[in-house]
């Protein structure tokens, strides 16, 4: 993949920057710089909007046959992400056993690494999703 | 003007590697490296895991604890001695993904372990120079050691972040001062994959040698003695040193409790004084007094003088984990699975 491309989506990879449409509300990730709902009335409206971060797998794949840059990562889990937000998002599922995903796993957003040009190229940085933690207990007072 | 902590943020990898389970492949006895060290485990970053994914993740949970705008974050510092380029700053990255991007100065800092508690130093005289309103230095590594290396069973990855502002100080730095000279006790070249350490320089004339001379400095010129801190944080490239030159300066195994992590992740380098301080933060009371002395090879040492303020309860320490949480959520590894992680094994191609 081109530089130049991977860097003109660094801020949706990053921060799970989508857009909202100002006519409808709709949100849309990637983001869009048109609504396909409003078309004309949506131009000029469609503004930044960034997901929190979290979701649930609504389903997933194991990927045993992985492309070589992905090698050292096999098996990996692919999911589609329900954010709570409502829209889909597709990524990665990491730091857990492919037997441990399950549908309607509560997973948060991370960023790692999603790959690189070879050893002497760029290296492309993105989200990916990981089991949510259960907010640890509150300490009793000392 | 007064200068301290504003926030703070930590992150570990969720992976672990005991010394037994690299002593059995070596040949070495495990157990007894373990005890030799004081090291129960270390901590092993993923394969999609870099200096720059531990900085962005500490970074954004100093950023959850807090309602600072990041578009009034005017520097970032990032110190490391693994920095995923050798040209192009970690840093460039951390601010994009933290929303601080574009209105800052950035830049990496390299000072073997104690490369993250220079940033904080320059984010200090920065804010309090009133050039910027608030500074970020982060401090994180993924430290290796040569396979089979006494390193190996030390050299971890971790990391923590530090919002260094004037207002809403959750922590005051009271003081700081350094102490650094021309050591060769631990280098690696531009190129190597693995540092080499100078034998007979590692232990009195340099971890010892500049840690004391930085703590004795500090407390000269604050008029303090050890019985007035609640809390020391020592730098850990093992278990050993910290309590040892704890003791060599006059404080208890009690104050040096909490901030001690090398004995449950290993040595992480230049996270590993703002890891343990962030540890300190976790459980800190209002009036607490925290001391905290980093060490790099090469060789310095920079000590700071802390004090929590009252702020310490309005901070929200419990929207990020702590590292008590972090260092808890933990997964084993065998020594083929970590070495494939670590990109120990050589690939077709050349990965890593
Ligand atoms: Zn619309």
């Amino acid at each position: 993949m081109a530089v130049a491309r991977f860097w003109r989506e660094n801020e949706p990879r990053y921060n799970l920057t989508g857009a909202k449409c100002g006519n409808c509300g709709r949100l849309y990730f990637p983001p869009r710089t048109v609504c396909p709902v409003c078309h004309r009335k949506s131009i000029g409206k469609m503004g930044p909007f960034k997901l929190q971060g979290t979701g649930e797998v609504i389903t997933f794949s194991v990927v045993h046959d992985a492309p070589s840059q992905f090698e050292l990562q096999k098996p990996y889990v692919i999911a589609i992400i329900q954010m709570d937000e409502g829209i889909r998002v597709t990524g990665q599922v990491i730091d857990c056993d492919p037997a441990e995903v399950n549908i309607g796993m509560k997973v948060q957003a991370v960023i790692r690494r999603l790959g690189e040009e070879g050893a002497s190229g760029i290296i492309y940085y993105g989200y990916k999703f990981m089991p949510l933690t259960p907010p640890a207990a509150p300490r009793p007072p000392e | 003007m007064e200068v301290g902590i504003v926030s703070y943020g930590a992150y570990l990898p969720r992976y672990r590697i005991a010394p037994q389970e690299i002593g059995r492949v070596w040949g070495t006895d495990g157990d007894a490296m373990s005890r030799n060290l004081l090291i129960f485990s270390k901590s092993v970053p993923s394969p999609d895991e870099d200096v720059i994914t531990i900085s962005i993740e500490a970074a954004r949970n100093m950023m959850r604890r807090c309602d600072v705008d990041p578009c009034d974050i005017g520097a970032i510092y990032v110190g490391s001695e693994s920095h995923p380029y050798a040209v192009k700053p970690t840093g460039t990255v951390v601010a994009e993904a933290i929303g601080a991007s574009p209105n800052l100065t950035v830049a990496d800092y390299e000072f073997a372990c104690k490369a993250g508690t220079a940033g904080i130093q320059t984010c200090m005289g920065l804010v309090g120079s009133g050039m910027i309103e608030y500074g970020v230095a982060i401090g994180a590594d993924t430290s290796q050691g040569a396979p089979g290396d006494a390193l190996e069973y030390s050299a971890s990855a971790g990391g923590a972040a530090y919002l260094i502002g004037s207002k809403n100080i959750v922590a005051r730095i009271d003081r700081t001062c350094s102490f650094t000279t021309d050591t060769p006790d631990f280098w690696r070249r531009e190129g190597q994959c693995y540092p080499s350490h100078g034998g007979r320089f590692t232990g009195e004339p340099a971890y010892f040698k500049h840690i004391m001379a930085a703590s004795q400095s500090l407390m000269e010129k604050m008029s303090s003695k050890p019985a007035d801190y609640a809390h020391a944080v020592f730098h850990q490239p093992n278990g050993k040193f910290p309590v040892r030159v704890a003791k060599q300066l006059g404080f208890s195994e009690k104050q040096i409790e909490a901030g001690l992590l090398t004995p449950f992740i290993g040595n992480t380098y230049s996270g590993a004084v703002p890891l343990g301080l962030a540890s300190v933060l976790d459980i800190a009371k209002p009036g607490d007094r925290i001391f905290a002395v980093a060490y790099g090879s090469g060789a310095g040492s920079d000590a700071f003088d802390i004090t929590v303020t009252n702020e310490i309860l309005e901070l929200r320490r419990d929207a990020a984990p702590t590292v008590k949480d972090l260092v808890e959520h933990k997964k084993f590894l065998d020594y083929a699975t970590y070495a494939k992680f670590r990109g120990k094994i050589r690939m077709k191609g050349g990965a890593e």
